[in-house]
């Protein structure tokens, strides 16, 4: 990958334009994701640690995104910010045309259950409940009825291919399995993003494989897919990868680019 | 989260945790049972005192004017007492202004009684008994069924025949295998004969027999070794009705404050003792016993609402995951809340179900070596049900919140 990092670039006019019209306006419709300048501080025992050091980053609607960078260049924070588990010190979060980056508590958890799938790479399924239930979770906080969550969670495992598996506990599950219920779980309200944060790191090179073709397919189908990763070869999946590196975007750029630049630095 | 969404999980839990769950109810169950036993017991004796213990002892719509009261199991002070001692006697002269005063349709009897007599008869050992020689109607006022023989006779009563009517208790001690009509029996040494025996009265407390009794005429000996000459321990007077007691009473009083010449400043030197003031020293025992019987749980309960507070605390720390994860999936704080609230309420509600259980239990186990009534108190059953849910809700308070508060990203990180 190259090292010479300069401005942070975006890969588009068109995001460029919806990041950096002036604060407080709406983007366009086509845009899931805005974010303006985001920085994020933690206080440390009395040091600031600056994780974000002012993120614009546009996503459209169906795009299927990588967000890659070493550990400690902020993607993790980013990835939290996205998926509203946190809000920025400073700056503008715009999700689906709604600013999301000044919300509490509960408002924040309304749009995780409304706008957000995640996927964990620990897949974070709950031990005691079968796989059925835990995909039903997401609606029971959305308040749908039990007949209704039901027939949902069973149509969202049906399309990762494990209704055959819906009466299993995580346990009795193997690790592709699982985090094909993790996904049916995020899946399951109809989210505008798919949030996955190292989707593979618990995995085999083999089921690896299987799982990124679920993701293929979702992205293929309209789903708009974002993925945090390390991984050179799993962001390669992706149609665009963001690259961070010290709290800022150091690249941006399509697929066939960033294929390139990867094969060039081999 | 629905209601009972929360409860199924709570259920869940409980039942994954068997042992946890049961060290953690231990409290409220403790707590509980105590209530309810005591409650129980309580109402028991109440039930039996309002019921039986009056009935027993004194009759319907019936009242006695004594010298003192002589059911006085509250505090009588050595001042109250010697008050009672300078008060005139009742005595065979205030008998007839009595009846005159009295409304048509009242009963009357007089008695004199002794509480250390000493029987004898041929046929078995000797023992102490309750001797009483009466006029009137004493064996209606009473209640005073034959078992069989026959009643004092109106003849005897005018004589002052020696004739005698037994409880249960002396036909079974003093004549084990005859039948004591028309045997003899003496009296602190004088010969009386038995005319009649009367049906079994029971036991007071479950131990005070009512049966080691004799009944003899006013006018017989026995008066002689009850009390000195003219002089009566008691008048009674039964009414046809509550109303006509009332009536009865006031007219009563009337008549012995003018006889004893009280002014009306002072007060009266006389009891009339109804079965009413006779109960009133119960419901003062009453009050203290339900005090103990609130307090004794209540720490019980305190107890149980710390350990619950503790294991809940617990809970949470263990699934700070678990809520890390549910928050992601869009929990708000008063969804995460309440599952720990109902999940603590539940688990404490089993506690209380399992001390209203254990408590009957108890209640009934005590009933059944003390030989007294226990009665269960419908409303102790839902105030049983009520602290269980309510020590669990507060306990549940600050772990819930705690739970609520949890910052998502901290909590997923949590292994």
């Amino acid at each position: 990958m190259s090292a010479d990092i300069q401005e942070p670039e975006l890969s588009t006019t068109a995001e460029r334009e919806a990041v950096t019209v002036s604060a407080g306006v709406t983007p366009s419709k086509e845009w899931v994701i805005v974010t303006r300048g985001i920085e994020r501080d933690y206080d440390m025992g009395g040091e600031v640690v600056h994780a974000l050091r002012g993120v614009d980053l546009a996503v459209r609607r169906n795009e299927y995104v990588a967000i890659m960078g070493p550990s400690g260049s902020g993607k993790s924070t980013l990835m939290n910010m996205i998926g509203c588990l946190d809000t920025p010190s400073a700056g503008e979060y715009w999700l689906n045309g709604v600013q999301v980056s000044h919300m509490n508590d509960d408002e924040l958890a309304r749009v995780r259950n409304r706008e957000i799938g995640f996927v964990f790479q620990t897949f974070n399924l709950l031990p005691r409940a079968t796989a059925l239930h835990n995909v039903e979770l997401p609606l029971v906080y959305a308040g749908i009825p039990s007949t209704e969550r039901k027939k949902r969670a069973k149509e969202a495992l049906d399309r990762v291919q494990l209704s055959d598996r819906m009466d299993h506990r995580p346990n009795e599950l193997s690790g592709g399995q699982r985090q094909r219920v993790a996904i049916a779980r995020a899946l399951v309200n109809q989210p505008a993003i798919l949030l996955a944060d190292e989707p593979t790191g618990n995995l085999d090179s083999g089921t690896s494989a299987e799982i990124m073709r679920v993701f293929e397919s979702l992205a293929s189908t309209g789903q708009t897919v974002i993925m945090v990763t390390h991984e050179a070869d799993v962001a390669a999946h992706a149609r665009r990868v963001v690259v961070l590196r010290d709290g800022r975007i150091s690249s941006d750029m399509r697929r066939d680019k960033f294929t390139q630049q990867l094969v060039s630095s081999h | 989260m629905p209601f009972l969404e929360a409860v199924r999980l709570a259920l869940t839990q409980i039942r994954v945790q068997k042992l946890k769950s049961f060290f953690t109810l231990v409290g409220v169950t403790i707590g509980v049972m105590f209530l309810i036993a005591i409650v129980s017991i309580v109402e028991g004796m109440s039930t039996y005192m309002e019921e039986d213990f009056v009935g027993k002892l004194m009759g319907v719509n019936s009242f006695e004017l004594r010298r003192f009261p002589n059911i006085n199991i509250g505090n009588t002070t050595d001042e109250m007492w010697r008050e009672y001692m300078r008060r005139p006697p009742i005595e065979d002269v205030d008998l007839d202004p009595v009846r005159e005063a009295l409304p048509p349709g009242s009963r009357w009897a007089i008695a004199t009684g002794s509480r250390d007599l000493r029987a004898e008869s041929k046929y078995g050992p000797s023992r102490q008994v309750s001797g009483s020689a009466v006029d009137g109607d004493y064996f209606a006022i009473k209640k005073l069924d034959l078992d069989h023989g026959r009643l004092i006779a109106p003849q005897e009563f005018e004589s002052g025949a020696p004739v005698v009517v037994v409880g249960q208790d002396i036909k079974e001690k003093l004549f084990p295998d005859v039948d004591p009509v028309g045997r003899e029996l003496r009296l602190n040494g004088l010969p009386y004969r038995v005319v009649g025996v009367a049906a079994k009265r029971g036991s007071l407390f479950g131990s005070m027999s009512l049966d080691n009794f004799i009944v003899a005429p006013l006018n017989s000996p026995l008066r002689r070794v009850t009390q000195p000459r003219g002089v009566l321990n008691v008048i009674m007077v039964q009414s046809p009705s509550g109303e006509d007691m009332t009536e009865a009473m006031e007219r009563v009083r009337t008549v012995m404050r003018s006889r004893h010449k009280l002014r009306p400043a002072q007060p009266d030197n006389f009891a009339l003792q109804t079965s009413e003031s006779a109960l009133a020293f119960w419901d003062k025992i009453k009050g203290y016993l339900t005090i103990a019987g609130v307090i004794l749980p209540l720490v019980g309960l305190v107890v149980g609402a710390i350990v619950i507070m503790n294991i809940m605390l617990v809970a949470v720390a263990e699934r700070t995951r678990e809520i890390g994860i549910r928050k992601s999936l869009g929990a708000r704080r008063r969804d995460i809340l309440s599952q720990f609230l109902v999940e603590s309420a539940t688990l404490s509600t089993f506690g209380a179900i399992a001390g209203i259980g254990l408590g009957f239990a108890l209640a009934a186990a005590f009933g059944g070596v003390s030989g007294m009534r226990v009665s269960v108190a419908p409303w102790s059953i839902g105030a049983g049900v009520l602290l269980g849910i309510s020590v669990g809700m507060v306990a549940g308070i600050y772990p819930a919140s705690r739970a609520a508060r949890l910052d998502p990203i901290e909590a997923l990180r949590q292994e």
